[in-house]
């Protein structure tokens, strides 16, 4: 009976990292679905890359007050998780505050996560603050309801518990070591939860139930918000490492080359070419089976990791020229498409072993072409994004699709593109006439 | 105007140092032609050794890699390639921030390799090697706020070359609150251009104007042949023909030579 919350213990720590693992491995598997890239490159300049943007939060600052804000919830999060470690020791050898023989550095280290936590909880609540009574029109735009909506206040509610349990804990601990409660090590200085001290019983007996109590809510809260990750955009704390240390260091004006392409075009004007030849002794024609993206197979493994990393603040559709204007277009819901069709297909080869046509496709199903074809191309969702996600490379996939594989091109796009190969200017022009400016006067 | 082709400076036996890469805007289009006009004025003050390609040039390809026809693109890179290697050109300077992106970001991977200039870097360059001079006073002091088009600004990081100039010309410059890396599209990118527009509220070059024209201004500045024609669109449609200028950088340089 006596190691009976032990044993507890470590079937939660256990349950609680295994029922993690599983899911993380999953949406690794899920990330896999997509086309390899080669991101191995410029090593160095990534990791620069990432410690600035991801650790650094850099891209944040554009906005300066979420930005202050944002960063103590994230440094309150990185911190107090040393305490989590001192709860793992202590819950598996029943021991109290195992980390109290650093003294006076321990006193430090505890009197620095309460104060932590009090700046999490009230940034935590302006946060709320700004999407629930405030409602910035970013949090509000239409594919923010439902699950979106109560995902992004779970975070907040669950921020606002566990800070105030780790505050409550600590203020029956406090009292029960001003009682010299057997067990309860004088350790730690407590500079907010001494102000909830003197408002908790005086007994031993219930104090010790009370600390016992939020010490397990506590870390329960802890197990079920690290496993709340898979389903929720707060997966970020996590994805956003990877994906900046992934992300596109060209310049953004850049769009990628499609190689499959080349081939063809240079065949096609290539006078000496044979356009019947096999290919020769091991020389594969690279050929794909579709040009550009109809479904999150046909994106590549990085827009697949960027779907899972969005944290659908919103920043990019505050930003995009065609949502201002009452346009479809969100890049945002570009991301939150993708990442929902991708969990739909991750659910699919998890029943079926392998992926069975289920009749749906990102394109179509999921994000409309009115939606593709009202992009500027601008960049400025691209620029905005404080993790580097690249929706415009979602959209320039898919209208590929459209355009080479579909000939679904917007009319009006039609006779451009047409124009373009008959001529080589967008309008009717004879391509003859180019210079005849220089005549004018 | 002293624009000689390639080929007809090759038929004299030239080569020169610089490929003035037009574009098709700025070959057919009434209002973009009076900016590549106002450019070479300025490449001839300067006495700048240069060539176009005429009827060799091809769209640069950019409104159809945009639109999603990347066949339709290799084949115009490749052929404006082709010609830009016929003639062993190493510089090329561009008034369009299209052609300046594409041609300088997206070329290499097909195999063009050169240096590539926006107009705005080219006068710069002019400027600071003291190939130009500007002598007029046409826009001291005047109210001129400046739009960064996006393919030069955000897809390229150049918002200083257009700021440098209009300091030159010594003009009270007047920021629009979203400039910068943070500038409004004026809605031509990404093949908007030669299309109508989504179903939505309103038109992106209004939203964009309006917030260029609150600053009250003599002139607006831009340096890309799209936003020129969005913006002068959006000038029309507020009636303010009269008070605000749509200009571009080329064109106010030019007038003080």
């Amino acid at each position: 009976m006596h190691y009976l919350p032990n044993v507890l213990f470590a079937i939660l720590l256990i349950a609680g990292f295994a029922f993690f693992i599983i899911n993380f491995r999953k949406i690794v598997r899920n990330i896999k679905l997509g086309k390899p890239l080669d991101r191995s490159d410029q090593k160095g300049k990534r990791w620069k890359n990432m410690a600035l943007v991801a650790f650094g939060q850099s891209k944040m600052i554009r906005r300066p007050f979420p930005a202050i804000l944002h960063f103590i919830v994230y440094v309150g999060f990185i911190l107090i998780n040393v305490e989590f470690l001192e709860i793992i020791i202590d819950g598996l050898f029943g021991t109290h505050r195992i980390f109290s023989f650093l003294g006076g550095f321990y006193n430090f280290l505890i009197g620095s996560f309460e104060l932590l936590a009090f700046l999490v909880l009230l940034a935590v609540i302006i946060f709320w603050t700004r999407r629930m009574i405030i409602r910035i029109p970013r949090f509000w735009n239409k594919e923010m309801t439902r699950w979106p909506k109560n995902d992004a206040l779970n975070i907040l509610y669950f921020e606002m518990v566990l800070m105030s349990l780790f505050l409550l804990m600590n203020a029956a601990d406090a009292n029960l070591q001003s009682l010299n409660a057997n067990h309860y090590v004088k350790a730690g200085s407590y500079p907010i939860s001494q102000y909830i001290a003197p408002l908790l019983s005086q007994d031993i007996g219930s104090l010790v139930i009370l600390e016992r109590t939020v010490w397990w809510l506590h870390v329960i809260g802890i197990f079920i918000f690290l496993n709340y990750l898979y389903y929720s955009k707060h997966l970020h704390i996590l994805s956003a490492f990877p994906n900046t240390y992934f992300a596109n260091l060209d310049t953004v004006g850049k769009l990628d080359n499609l190689e499959a392409v080349t081939n063809e075009v240079k065949m096609m004007m290539d006078p000496n070419a044979d356009p019947f030849a096999t290919p020769a002794e091991g020389e594969e024609m690279d050929i794909p089976d579709k040009f550009g993206a109809s479904d999150v197979q046909d994106l590549n493994w990085v827009q697949l990791m960027n779907a899972y990393t969005c944290t659908e603040c919103g920043r990019c559709t505050s930003v995009c020229p065609a949502n201002q204007t009452g346009k479809e277009l969100s890049p945002r819901a570009i991301m939150m498409k993708t990442r929902d069709r991708l969990e739909e297909v991750g659910k699919n080869i998890d029943k079926n072993g392998e992926f069975k046509d289920d009749g749906k496709q990102l394109l179509n199903d999921y994000i409309t072409p009115e939606e593709l074809w009202a992009c500027t191309g601008c960049n400025a969702c691209v620029i905005e994004c404080p993790v580097q996600i690249d929706p415009l490379s979602i959209i320039i996939d898919l209208r590929r699709y459209l355009v080479m594989e579909q000939s679904a091109a917007p009319t009006e796009l039609n006779m451009m593109m047409t124009n373009i190969e008959n001529n080589g200017a967008p309008w009717q022009y004879n391509q003859l006439d180019r210079a005849n400016w220089r005549d004018e006067s | 105007m002293n624009a000689p082709t390639m080929a007809e400076l090759a038929a004299e036996g030239k080569k020169p140092d610089i490929l003035f890469f037009v574009g098709c805007a700025g070959s057919y289009d009434d209002r973009a032609i009076k900016i590549t006009k106002a450019f070479v004025k300025i490449l001839n003050k300067a006495n700048v050794n240069f060539g176009i390609l005429g009827a060799e040039e091809t769209c640069s390809g950019d409104p159809a890699k945009r639109a999603g026809n990347e066949m339709l693109f290799q084949m115009q890179a490749l052929m404006n390639i082709e010609a830009f290697n016929m003639y062993e050109v190493k510089k090329i300077v561009t008034a369009s921030p299209h052609a300046f992106n594409t041609i300088k970001n997206e070329y290499p991977e097909l195999g063009g390799n050169y240096e590539v200039l926006h107009h705005t870097q080219f006068i710069n360059e002019l400027i600071q090697e003291g190939k130009l001079k500007i002598e007029g006073e046409s826009f001291k002091g005047k109210r001129i706020s400046f739009h960064d088009p996006c393919y030069l600004g955000r897809a390229n990081s150049e918002y200083d070359a257009p700021r440098f100039l209009l300091k030159q010309l010594d003009v009270n410059l007047v920021e629009a609150k979203n400039h910068k890396s943070t500038a409004t599209c004026c809605g031509a990118g990404g093949a908007q251009m030669f299309k109508d527009a989504e179903k939505g509220d309103r038109e992106i070059f209004e939203k964009r104007t309006e917030e260029l024209t609150q600053l009250q201004p003599q002139v607006i500045a831009t340096a890309c042949e799209f936003c020129n024609t969005m913006l002068t669109d959006g000038v029309k449609m507020q009636e303010k023909e009269g008070e605000i200028e749509v200009l571009d950088i080329a064109e106010l340089i030019a007038k003080d030579l």
